[in-house]
């Protein structure tokens, strides 16, 4: 760690203001916003983030905590702390693939600490990313290599890689919501805009740099997510080498909405697959108006796989990825859903 | 008169440091005050191989608070290299430019400040002349070579090869076990003050007298001049012996002028200490009809460092576990660019018996016979190596009380037969065993006027509840409350005991102790004897004993202790030494010079001793993804006498957890074309946390043993992890039908 200027931002226009150097985008932007800290602290102590100025947005937190219910959908406060939306029992009734996927992330300590916005920024567990001692790392280091490619990359991402970056995105929460097609709210110099929070997390496009796009001094403030017929009947399936506070190596998050055996809407998000958020919408296409049965699931996770690269210690990660799609939309047909819609 | 050990000892005892610790009171070495320190920060290489060409501090040094930098250009004439684990030449550090292994301590920042020293480490600027290192056994350069046994030949009997070859049944496989990292939660820390000439280490050391003796032959100063000092450790696995560490921080020390206190970092924890080697491994056995194994052949591979000869050979053990006409064993060392392996929970035992324990496991498939019954059909009293007695073994009883409670007559014997909804179902089951062993020990013990005992010795609290074992001893033989016993430990100033290892230190130190009490005794008797004073003046002194506050006589007459203490004086005080039969006399001198002795397992002229157990484990592998979970675990362990039971059930416990971690979770995953670490942080170097084990339960199976030691006591701090992997591997092929050879399984293993 090497000294760096600490602010307090009072309120969110100040908190826009001082955070007008946080980049476009960029991992390692010299300001850097302060929520949780979670990440951002692990990361400036391992030298992989090296702001000059953090902006802590500690005083701006109360007024971005809401979990409010409207009949189109939810509205999650991006300051919401994940173990407040985890434990929130009409999250967990009518949204319940949201709050899996907080629960079954990091650790009780962890989740009182982190929010929901921090939460869909965390940064990839790629060990050559969080290690500075290692020379070749593109999104460390632009133009340095990747080191990962042909060494040990047991928990690196096997979809949307390219020849730059294979690192994960490490997250489960994200992967609800891009199943869930929701929306965030974002504030900045320039105003408040609204984006598909598919589009928050920056393709790789040989700059894996640039993780987000976010433009200069943008804060999340809010998650929306559109309710629907598929809504209840969701799940967050994790598969991790231990039981508790792990990263996935595969998981789901689907949602189905059915008629009587046939599959009406169906929604897939993928983890510890890729390199950012990612939906499978061919497989969720070859689900629909169809019943829902092994073979045709099996088939819908052959889609969701299709293009996979993998470079050696993750070969086995397509495999895995079609059996937990499988077992997870397998899953959600057989819930017992109650109230409203299927 | 010595007391029937059953009144010394087994009754559940809280620890006496509990409250101490969970308060915080407890001072751990780097928690020690010393006056205005500086602190240290280490640097370290961030190649395996090569040497350095050039250091640049001049972005280090223009940090403020920046006091000291030293590298192997100002400091590296300064100490004598240190010694390996096995006493033999090991990697170096700042001695020179040459690099030995990734992380590689290579400069030693002081500064006003952690932070300071910290950012000026960062900042250190290194070239290095790189060369292309070896990380493991199939790495280009690893060179392999028969190892050279500690304690004369490989165990050898008969003729195991054309045994095998005439044998009804064979069966063959190959074994890899990875490497593993301790990871005690209480870093590598040191702490030097100097006072002229005298030195004071504080350090979590499991060998106090060994940390004073090799930090005063390294840096080449009267050992007397010396002081170590670790009043509790934050575990320690056998990673926090002597080291080459310290000796840079007491030259440190001295250049500043004043004392520097060292905390590394957890990730530099992996590569400036010692770890378990990644092995491989050959089994052949073979077996009649009837299950009867007529040829065992055992070979091993173990990675070290370039310099080091060190191996673990847990052949030694393996060879010993059942009855066999014919054995042959060897052990080999590979050579590669990495840091010296050493010591960690049954170093040898743990990754040999997972290729005995799954072999046995795979005979029994093959033989259609229960894993049970081909143990007890192998079972023997008596060391097939040596073929003298075992001091005892309980094996059998062990397998039987922990089968009986799991509930093993409730499995199908088929392979992927039993199933819980979409979760496959399995039983496995395997041998524990752990050399019984002791060393030299010394204590002082004196009775204060208020009937009260102080017992000091240069004992090491590894968080195994030595502290209480003590005082259970000294309480029990001097018929006193454990509460009014002071210990005192974990300082060189002390009379010396064995390196807390090997599972010594019960055997060890209650031997010694109660030694003394009893010495403590007969003086007291026999000042009673001739003191007309005395309601026992005149009577033999040997018919008297201490009970229950008092000095008493068999027809029950009796005397308070503070009455008959204070008529030898105002304080009565013993020294003791202990040394087990078997060991040269020269035992207490030679662990004073820093070099440590122990007796036990297959080491003895007169018996064998071990001690043994057996693990029942249900694995849950889900039919899909291939999860694999551990919903339960019954071992049963037979252990001669147990000191404390409450303390013993944690003992087995933790061990029982770090075998299962052992077979799922531990491996330090390695970056095979630089030879580098890859997950050296305990978020991605992964161990079990509490929902990956819902239920351990301990037997402890009463087992009396005469031979091993007076008071029949085993150690049994290392027993619980060793088997337990196997037990887990058989377990996941009970469930699946896929055999795992190699550790740790995983779920793409199972795809």
């Amino acid at each position: 760690m090497r000294p760096f200027v600490f602010e307090r931002a009072a309120d969110l226009p100040q908190a826009v203001k001082l955070g007008a150097a946080t980049g476009q985008g960029e991992t390692d932007a010299p300001t850097q916003f302060l929520a949780g800290g979670t990440t951002l602290i692990d990361l400036m102590k391992l030298e992989v983030l090296r702001p000059q100025r953090v902006v802590d947005l500690g005083p701006v937190r109360a007024s971005w905590t809401g979990i409010d219910f409207t009949p189109s959908g939810m509205r999650l406060g991006a300051f919401a702390k994940m173990s407040t939306v985890a434990d929130d029992a009409r999250v967990l009734s009518q949204f319940p693939v949201i709050a899996q996927s907080l629960q079954l992330a990091a650790s009780a300590q962890i989740r009182n600490m982190a929010t929901l916005g921090g939460n869909v920024l965390q940064r990839t567990r790629c060990p050559y990313y969080r290690d500075p001692s290692w020379s070749a790392c593109n999104k460390r280091v632009p133009g340095s290599g990747c080191a990962a490619i042909k060494g040990f990359n047991r928990n690196h991402a096997v979809l949307g890689v390219d020849d730059t970056c294979i690192s994960q995105y490490p997250g489960d929460f994200a992967i609800a919501l891009i199943a869930l097609d929701a929306q965030v709210e974002l504030t900045g110099p320039e105003g408040s805009r609204r984006i598909p929070f598919a589009s928050l997390h920056a393709p790789v496009q040989s700059q894996p740099h640039i993780e987000t796009t976010l433009k200069p001094g943008e804060l999340i403030v809010a998650f929306q997510i559109p309710a629907g017929a598929w809504t209840r009947r969701s799940l967050y399936l994790k598969v991790r080498d231990r039981a508790s506070y792990e990263f996935a190596i595969a998981s789901a998050a689907v949602a189905l909405a059915l008629d009587g055996e046939t599959v009406r809407e169906a929604r897939i998000g993928l983890g510890g697959m890729a390199y950012q958020p990612w939906r499978s919408q061919d497989a969720e296409r070859m689900l629909v108006g169809r019943p829902l049965t092994e073979s045709g699931a099996a088939a819908a996770a052959a889609a969701a796989l299709k293009g996979a690269m993998s470079h050696g210690n993750n070969d086995y990660k397509p495999e895995l990825a079609r059996r937990t799609i499988v077992r997870a939309l397998l899953e959600a047909k057989a819930l017992q859903v109650t109230g409203g819609a299927s | 008169m010595m007391q029937g050990k059953e009144k010394l000892f087994g009754r559940p005892t809280s620890r006496i440091d509990g409250v101490a610790k969970v308060t915080g009171a407890a001072r751990y070495a780097s928690d020690e005050p010393v006056a205005h320190p500086a602190y240290g920060y280490f640097v370290t290489s961030s190649i395996a191989r090569g040497s350095i060409s050039a250091f640049k501090l001049e972005r280090a040094k223009a940090v403020r608070g920046v006091l000291d930098i030293l590298t192997y250009e100002n400091v590296g004439n300064e100490t004598q290299p240190p010694k390996g684990p096995d006493g033999g030449p090991t990697t170096t550090t700042l001695e020179s430019n040459r690099i030995w292994h990734d992380g590689q301590i290579i400069a030693v920042v002081v500064a006003e400040t952690y932070e300071a020293a910290r950012e000026a480490a960062n900042k250190v600027d290194v070239t290095y002349a790189e060369e292309q290192p070896s990380a493991s056994f199939d790495s280009p350069g690893a060179e392999s070579q028969p190892h050279k046994p500690q304690r004369g030949p490989d165990p050898k009997k008969g003729d195991a090869a054309n045994a095998f070859a005439a044998a009804a049944v064979k069966f063959e496989a190959k074994y890899a076990t990875p490497t593993q990292h301790h990871n005690p939660i209480e870093l590598f820390t040191a702490t030097c003050a100097w006072d002229g000439p005298k030195l004071t280490i504080y350090e979590p050391s499991q060998f106090m007298w060994g940390t004073k003796n090799s930090v005063a032959a390294q840096i080449k100063i009267d050992p007397d001049h010396v002081r170590a000092i670790s009043r509790y450790i934050g575990g320690a696995f056998g990673c926090k012996g002597p080291n080459p560490r310290t000796a840079w921080v007491a030259i440190a020390a001295k250049r500043v002028g004043r004392p520097v206190k060292l905390v590394p970092t957890r990730d530099q924890s992996f590569t400036i200490a010692t770890y378990r080697a990644e092995t491989r491994q050959h089994i052949k056995l073979g077996a009649s009809a009837d299950g009867k194994l007529t040829s065992l052949s055992h070979e091993g591979w173990e990675v070290t460092s370039r310099p080091s000869g060190y191996s673990v050979a847990g052949v030694e053990s393996t060879a010993r576990m059942y009855a066999c006409p014919n054995i042959a064993t060897a052990v080999n060392v590979v050579h590669a660019d990495r840091n010296t392996p050493g010591y960690m929970r049954a170093p040898p035992e743990t990754p040999y018996m997972f290729a005995l324990e799954s072999a046995m496991d795979e005979l029994a498939y093959e033989l259609k016979m229960d894993p049970i019954e081909l143990r007890r059909v192998n079972d023997t009293q008596m060391d097939p190596v040596t073929g003298l007695p075992f001091s005892s073994r309980s094996l059998m009883q062990c397998f039987d009380q922990a089968a009986a409670k799991f509930g093993w007559a409730n499995r199908d014997a088929r392979p992927a037969s039993m199933r819980d909804g979409e979760w496959l179902v399995g039983f496995g089951c395997a041998t524990a065993c752990y050399p019984s062993n002791m060393g030299p020990a010394a204590v002082r013990l004196s009775l204060t006027p208020d009937g009260k005992a102080d017992v000091g010795l240069a004992g090491h609290e590894i968080g195994t509840g030595a502290y209480t074992l003590v005082a259970i001893a000294a309480a029990r033989s001097l018929g006193i409350k454990v509460d009014d016993v002071t210990v005192r430990m974990g300082d060189s100033d002390l009379p010396p005991v064995m390196i807390a290892g090997g599972s010594n230190n019960a055997a060890s130190a209650a031997n010694v102790v109660v030694k003394a009490c009893e010495e403590l005794r007969r003086r007291i008797a026999r000042a009673a004897v001739t003191s007309a004073d005395s309601p026992f003046h005149g009577t033999e002194a040997d018919n008297l004993s201490l009970s229950d506050g008092k000095l008493v006589d068999p027809t029950g007459k009796s005397e308070p202790l503070s009455k008959a203490a204070t008529r030898t004086g105002h304080r009565l005080e013993v020294y003791a030494e202990n040394i087990p039969e078997g060991l040269p006399g020269t035992a207490v001198a030679d662990m004073s010079k820093g070099k440590p002795t122990m007796l036990g397992g297959a080491g003895r002229k007169d018996v064998s001793a071990f001690a043994f157990g057996a693990h029942f484990v249900e694995v849950r592998v889900h039919s899909r993804t291939r999860e694999i979970r551990v919903p339960r675990v019954v071992s049963a362990f037979a252990a001669g006498t147990i000191v404390n039971p409450k303390a013993a059930y944690s003992q087995f416990m933790g061990g029982a957890i770090w075998g299962l971690s052992s077979a799922l979770f531990e491996d330090t995953e390695m970056d095979l074309g630089s030879a580098r670490y890859i997950n050296d942080n305990l978020a991605d170097y992964l161990i079990p946390v509490n929902a990956d084990v819902p239920s351990v339960e301990i037997i402890m199976v009463s087992e009396k043993d005469e031979r091993v030691n007076p008071l029949g006591i085993k150690g049994i701090g290392e027993i619980g992890i060793v088997g337990m992997n196997a037990a887990v591997a058989n377990a996941v092929f009970h469930a699946t039908g896929k055999r795992v050879r190699e550790l740790p399984i995983r779920a793409e293993k199972l795809l």
